[in-house]
């Protein structure tokens, strides 16, 4: 607990963006306002564009790609998936209020029921199970990847609004907020090191993404074929720091999740997009 | 159609900071000893282009701007054991940095750590 505060504390000193024993919208504010005095030029929404807004070439790019995607067909794989209804009759629509539109912006949020946070993929696999279906693999991009690419789109344009209500919920959102300010690795990097503190900069020949905005827009297909989900992608951060990831569906990355979520609250979601 | 993800996910890693390093390592036939430009410039070793620039080098290909560049070192370290101590451990000089200590997570051997000061010392 004391080593919490401390690696948090610390890390405050350095990005002056986020202190220790604030709630969450106090640690979204001022991360706002860290941003927002780095580059005053960037407007609050296109936040979602990631590691683009520094770029103009690069977001052209991305703007001419998101005209007609590479990987359109695989989202189409996902609508049938999505629409093909399971054994007993019934689809995934009928979990959830409205078929599933304007939902994902929700997610994560702590289940007081089960005492833990629930991702929107975890949602997924509890219909499956309610309606006599096999589970799918969290981190198989094949299936809950492609599944996700579509059904996440029905919430495009929701504003994102992730809820920390209540003790429990907040101290899911504290592990996750320890592991974006926690050093890790062979080369000793915290989240925030490359996506506060350095956002902008150019590491090699690449920009860093804001964290504002991370959470808005997945799955993403990285050089426009390849689909990644969010926790894979945290298992891809983790490695570059030559960490030892965390698997995806761990409660350490859905911890994260719930955190680094709330933090894009009031963008407006986008699913799925082209990235490098 | 999808490749393993595991491999997509080292070669998109790599592939970030990697076009110099790769560049080396395909030249290179045998393994010869690597020096200390190779050592520094090299994503697994010293990987020094991802932050800094090294105008003295016109073989560094990079376009970051995270760090100082690498420029007039004999002038800013005449003490060359203080360039060597800033590579083992930048977190000596600065807690809150973000290069990572070399020497003390054991990233580079001592051997490395002396090749690339000695490179670096030359620009
Ligand atoms: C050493 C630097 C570094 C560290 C540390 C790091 N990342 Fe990243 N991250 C990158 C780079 C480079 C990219 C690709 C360019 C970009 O979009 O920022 C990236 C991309 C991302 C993206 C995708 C953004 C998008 O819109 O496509 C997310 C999300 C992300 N990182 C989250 C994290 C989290 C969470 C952590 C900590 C567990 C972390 N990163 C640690 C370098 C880093
Ligand atoms: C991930 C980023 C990063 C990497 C990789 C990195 N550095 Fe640094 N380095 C920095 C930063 C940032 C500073 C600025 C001082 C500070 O943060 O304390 C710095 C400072 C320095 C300084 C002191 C410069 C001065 O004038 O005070 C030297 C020398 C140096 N680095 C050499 C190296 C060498 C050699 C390598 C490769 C073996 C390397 N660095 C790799 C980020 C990095």
């Amino acid at each position: 607990m004391k080593k919490t505060l401390l690696a948090i504390l610390g890390a405050s000193l350095l990005f002056g963006a986020i202190s220790a024993n604030a709630t969450p919208e106090q640690d979204r504010k001022e991360l706002l306002d860290y941003f927002k005095h780095k580059s005053p030029n960037v407007k609050f929404d296109d936040y979602v564009n990631g590691a683009f807004i520094y770029n103009a070439d690069a977001l052209n790019q991305y703007n001419s790609i998101m005209e007609f995607p590479p990987f359109y067909t695989v989202v189409d794989q996902g609508k049938k998936m999505w629409e093909t209804p399971f054994k007993n009759g019934k689809t995934y629509a009928s979990c959830f209020p409205d078929g599933a539109k304007n939902i994902a912006g929700r997610y994560p949020y702590f289940d007081e029921g089960l005492g833990k946070v629930v991702t929107f993929e975890m949602a997924l696999n509890s219909c499956r199970k309610a309606n006599g279906e096999d589970e799918l693999a969290y981190d198989d991009m094949g299936t809950m990847g492609v599944l996700t690419s579509y059904a996440r789109t029905l919430s495009d344009g929701m504003r994102m609004n992730v809820r920390v209500e209540g003790a429990k919920a907040v101290a899911a959102y504290e592990k996750g907020k320890q592991h974006f300010y926690s050093r890790r690795g062979q080369l000793n990097f915290s989240c925030a090191s490359c996506h506060v503190h350095q956002a902008g900069n150019i590491i090699r020949t690449e920009y860093l993404s804001p964290v504002l905005g991370q959470t808005t827009h997945w799955p993403v297909f990285r050089g426009g074929e390849t689909l990644f989900t969010l926790q894979k992608r945290y298992e891809g951060c983790n490695k570059l720091v030559r960490a030892v990831p965390y698997k995806s569906g761990s409660e350490e990355y859905n911890d994260l999740e719930y955190f680094h979520s709330y933090l894009s609250n009031g963008l407006p979601m986008k699913a799925s997009v082209f990235r490098k | 159609m999808r490749k393993s993800p595991t491999l997509l996910l080292a070669a998109s890693l790599a592939g970030m900071l990697l076009a110099t390093a790769n560049g080396y390592a395909q030249e290179q036939q045998k393994p010869a000893e690597p020096t200390g430009q190779e050592l520094a410039f090299n994503n697994a070793k010293g990987n020094c282009l991802a932050c800094h620039m090294l105008p003295g080098d016109p073989k560094a290909v990079t376009n970051t701007n995270i760090a100082p560049p690498l420029v007039g070192m004999k002038a800013r370290f005449p003490d060359k054991a203080k360039l060597r101590a800033q590579i083992w451990d930048a977190t000596k000089a600065n807690p809150m940095t973000v290069m990572p200590p070399f020497g003390r997570n054991l990233i580079l051997t001592e051997q490395e750590i002396d090749k690339i000061t000695d490179y670096v010392y030359g620009m």
